[in-house]
């Protein structure tokens, strides 16, 4: 399978990246390398091979329902661009 | 004719203590961003953790619904830009959720029932709160819900009507609350709905194109804006036009649906594994523990209440409903021997001014025992059903007990013959223009004539007389 430029416009779009006709020249070449890769693997007979979600072989643990985090809002809102009565800013977005 | 097809996604907000993936507390109406740390925040580096206690709680509701349990299961990432989620991304459930196929039975209006079956339900974080018209040009953000637990229920498109989809709601509603995994309270957004409304020819297999109407926050409205989408779409079909399928906003000032402006293209979610946590796997011991902490459930519980108290089929249904109004129920009952009796007080009084009042049951101001009381005084013939009234009034405006305010009030019933002789006496005599009009009448139309003088005694003795006896004295008398 290959990529058009098209699919390169799609998935910038929905990753909010403004790329140019020249990143998305640059984008595709290298997005079919890696798709040429994944071609090759398709080529192994997957036959009866559970599909894996996760690559270590381990089971995930759980914690215990208790709250362990402080307060920290005044710490971290000194590092963000912009906050106000408790809030973090960021440019207005419409509904 | 056209048929309605309808599936719901609800999403329930589990009440665990902390998130489902941090140590942060959920507590409801804390200052903005005091409860957001550095994994709610989506900082670089965190490594989520899941709650074992959102765990339990989903398999309790997969067991209620007699589902499946997964033994594996596995969280995705749902991508989708927008401030509230800083991550850019939702920890969801895609292909493997928690909790399978399973099913709910609904008691439609006509008082049969119907399986409706529920597709999946999984466990996802709920996102942070957008505040939009406060700040000049910018949108604040509080990040204190982001990472609340959520357990999503999807139901297949079994619903067929507006009615339906509310009894079924109303199902999920009571079970979450029986098994006391959320406050279920939707004014508040712990229970939010999707509804997803496509209609087609009566009689046809096809499904017709669907929309889906967003976070509908009240049964009423999720009533009202289904039937509006329903109709809406079956306008566009006879006037020859096609359904857009796209997701729209009920409004309920104008009681219309509409398209929600942005990210149609957003829907392309890209879900895929998250290489941040391992699949979790659940073993038959976590489950077992978890079945043996199910309460009695609504179905189980409404046969209970038949065969115990002798009430209805019908009076069972709505009183299971709320597992409160249930309890509350069920003390009245047990205190006073009296399970009809309770039955109707809790059904009509209780209920009327519960609903007029906007309380729930837990902030009625009448306890079960003093409601237990007054059934106790009704039935050893001190009260009547108009003097009964009078003391339930009392109780709620807190003016003591049950004994106390039939004492102050002096309103003990009349059940001396010879006093209610005396005041039936008077009403014959200062009414002798109705007693011949009575007495010239012929014995059908009498009965009706009847109730004029049982008013007349009942307001001379202050509501205090008994009925029955009344009404026999009156007959004899004016014979």
């Amino acid at each position: 399978m290959s990529l058009t430029s098209d699919h390169v416009k799609r998935v910038g779009r929905l990753a909010q990246l403004g790329l140019t006709d020249a990143e998305i020249t640059e984008t595709l070449t290298q997005l079919n390398s890696i798709l040429s890769l994944v071609d090759q693997m398709q080529q192994i007979d997957t036959k009866g091979v559970v599909p894996l979600a996760h690559p270590l072989e381990l089971k995930q643990i759980l914690r215990a329902d208790a709250v362990t985090e402080m307060d920290q809002r005044e710490k971290f809102q000194n590092t963000s661009p912009q906050a106000d009565a408790g809030l973090y800013l960021v440019p207005r977005v419409v509904e | 004719m056209y048929e309605a097809v309808i599936g719901l996604e609800v999403h329930v907000q589990l009440s665990t203590a902390s998130k489902i993936f941090s140590g942060s507390s959920t507590a409801f109406g804390a200052e903005p961003n005091t409860q957001a740390s550095l994994i709610d925040l989506g900082m670089p580096g965190v490594l989520p953790v899941p709650n074992a206690k959102a765990f339990e709680m989903a398999i309790k509701f997969g067991l209620a619904i007699d589902a499946k349990i997964e033994q594996e299961s596995i969280f995705d990432r749902k991508n989708y830009f927008y401030p509230d989620l800083p991550k850019g991304y939702q920890i969801s459930q895609f292909e493997k959720p928690i909790v399978g196929p399973g099913r709910v039975t609904i008691t439609l209006d006509d008082g049969n029932t119907k399986t409706i079956n529920v597709t999946r339900a999984h466990l996802e974080e709920d996102a942070g709160k957008s505040i939009h018209d406060v700040f000049d040009g910018m949108t604040g953000i509080d990040l204190n819900r982001a990472g609340t637990p959520l357990l999503e229920i999807v139901s297949e498109p079994e619903l067929h009507s507006a009615r339906e989809a509310v009894a079924y709601l109303k199902v999920i509603h009571s079970i979450v609350r029986y098994l006391d995994i959320s406050d279920g309270n939707m004014a508040e957004g712990s229970m939010r709905c999707d509804c997803n409304v496509s209609v087609r020819p009566e009689g046809s297999e096809l499904l017709g194109t669907r929309t889906e109407i967003k976070n509908v926050n009240s049964f009423r409205f999720v009533e009202k804006a289904i039937d509006t989408e329903i109709h809406r779409q079956i306008e566009i079909l006879e006037d020859g036009g096609r359904v857009v399928q796209e997701t729209r906003l009920y409004d309920p000032d104008k009681d219309e649906t509409r398209p929600m402006r942005s990210k149609e293209e957003a829907n392309d979610y890209r879900y895929f594994p998250d290489p941040d946590l391992l699949p979790v796997f659940i073993d038959d011991s976590f489950i077992e523990t978890c079945r043996i902490k199910l309460p009695e459930l609504p179905d189980a519980r409404k046969a209970r209440y038949i065969a115990e108290y002798g009430i209805t089929d019908y009076d069972a249904s709505v009183l299971v409903a709320d597992r409160d109004l249930a309890d509350y129920f069920a003390e009245v009952a047990n205190m006073s021997g009296e399970g009809k009796l309770a039955a109707n007080w809790v059904m009509g009084s209780v209920l009327a001014e519960l609903n007029q009042a906007n309380l729930a049951i837990a902030e009625f101001p009448v306890s079960s025992r003093q409601l237990s009381d007054l059934l106790g005084r009704i039935k050893d013939d001190t009260l009547n059903s108009k003097t009964a009234k009078t003391v339930f009034e009392a109780l709620i405006t807190g003016d003591g007990e049950v004994d106390t305010i039939i004492e102050e009030q002096g309103l003990v019933q009349m059940t001396d013959t010879g006093a209610i002789e005396a005041v039936v006496d008077e009403v014959i005599s200062e009414n002798s223009h109705e007693v011949a009009n009575y007495r010239a009448a012929s014995s059908d139309k009498r009965s009706k004539m009847l109730g004029f003088f049982v008013g007349q005694v009942m307001k001379k003795s202050q509501g205090k007389a008994n009925p029955q006896a009344v009404n026999q004295i009156l007959a004899s008398k004016l014979t």
